[in-house]
């Protein structure tokens, strides 16, 4: 698997461009990652998606899915998409680092 | 990296709660993968974008072979409406949102929501008659002029 760096730290991630450990993961790594999801800067909005992902990961140990964020996260579908252009789900997880959520819906 | 999808058109053609979630669910979990997403809905599939009868949407119980349950026990009165009931509540559970719910939500990920003009006509039904999400009624060559470029999937 490739290995990349992130603020200064060498990571390893897979394809997808997903950490293959989420617990290397700091505060720092996100922006950098953020740019390459086409997010320039991230927002007190987008931040609070980024630790409630984190935090029902750490807790649970799956991702919430956009619907589960939706409900939960503070932050309605409609603007997840519009933070996360590229799709929620999946920007969103890899720019908190924890794998893509395993939920159809 | 393998080749990518970046835009799907979905196209709904029946009005059976297991016609109609199939379509959404691939919707919706294409817009979550970043791909562009819309939903044609077409023929009885307009059922589940009009308004009266978007809430009553049935498990078909006659011709599913995979209910297993005898077809003229499917065909009883209150058969289809208590197995739709059992369905939806198993659903529920699983919080997966029932279908009006589900509409909106596809809608506020940006996918876009149409329903097929020749369907609409034959069943006299007008703009007024479907929710307020549906972007447009149009004929099939614009949706095929949307779909250009993407995949076309048909339910």
């Amino acid at each position: 698997m490739p290995i990349t760096t992130y603020a200064g730290t060498e990571v390893t991630v897979n394809d997808e461009g997903f950490f293959a450990d989420p617990g290397q993961w700091r505060e720092e790594m996100a922006p950098p990652i953020a740019r390459l999801e086409g997010i320039d800067e991230l927002s007190e909005r987008h931040w609070q998606v980024i630790k409630f992902m984190r935090h029902e990961y750490e807790a649970k140990g799956t991702g919430p899915t956009v619907r589960v964020l939706g409900k939960t996260s503070g932050v309605s579908v409609k603007e997840l998409y519009q933070l996360f252009p590229k799709g929620p789900a999946k920007a969103a997880a890899k720019i908190a680092e924890i794998p893509k959520p395993r939920g159809c819906i | 990296m393998a080749a990518s999808i970046e835009k799907v058109s979905i196209i709904v053609s029946k009005g059976s709660l297991e016609g109609v979630y199939p379509g959404l669910i691939m919707a919706n979990g294409a817009r979550a993968e970043g791909m562009e997403a819309n939903l044609f809905f077409t023929f009885f599939g307009l059922d589940a974008v009009h308004k009266p009868r978007h809430e009553h949407i049935k498990l078909a119980t006659v011709g599913n072979p995979g209910l297993h349950l005898a077809t003229w026990a499917g065909g009883l009165p209150g058969v289809s409406s208590v197995l739709t009931h059992y369905m939806t509540r198993k659903m529920d559970q699983l919080d997966i949102p029932s279908i009006p719910e589900f509409i909106e939500m596809i809608a506020d990920t940006g996918a876009g929501l149409y329903a097929c003009k020749a369907s609409a006509d034959l069943f006299g039904l007008t703009r007024t008659d479907l929710i307020d999400q549906l972007k447009d009624i149009i004929t099939v060559g614009e949706f095929y002029d949307l779909a250009a470029g993407g995949q076309i999937i048909f339910t």
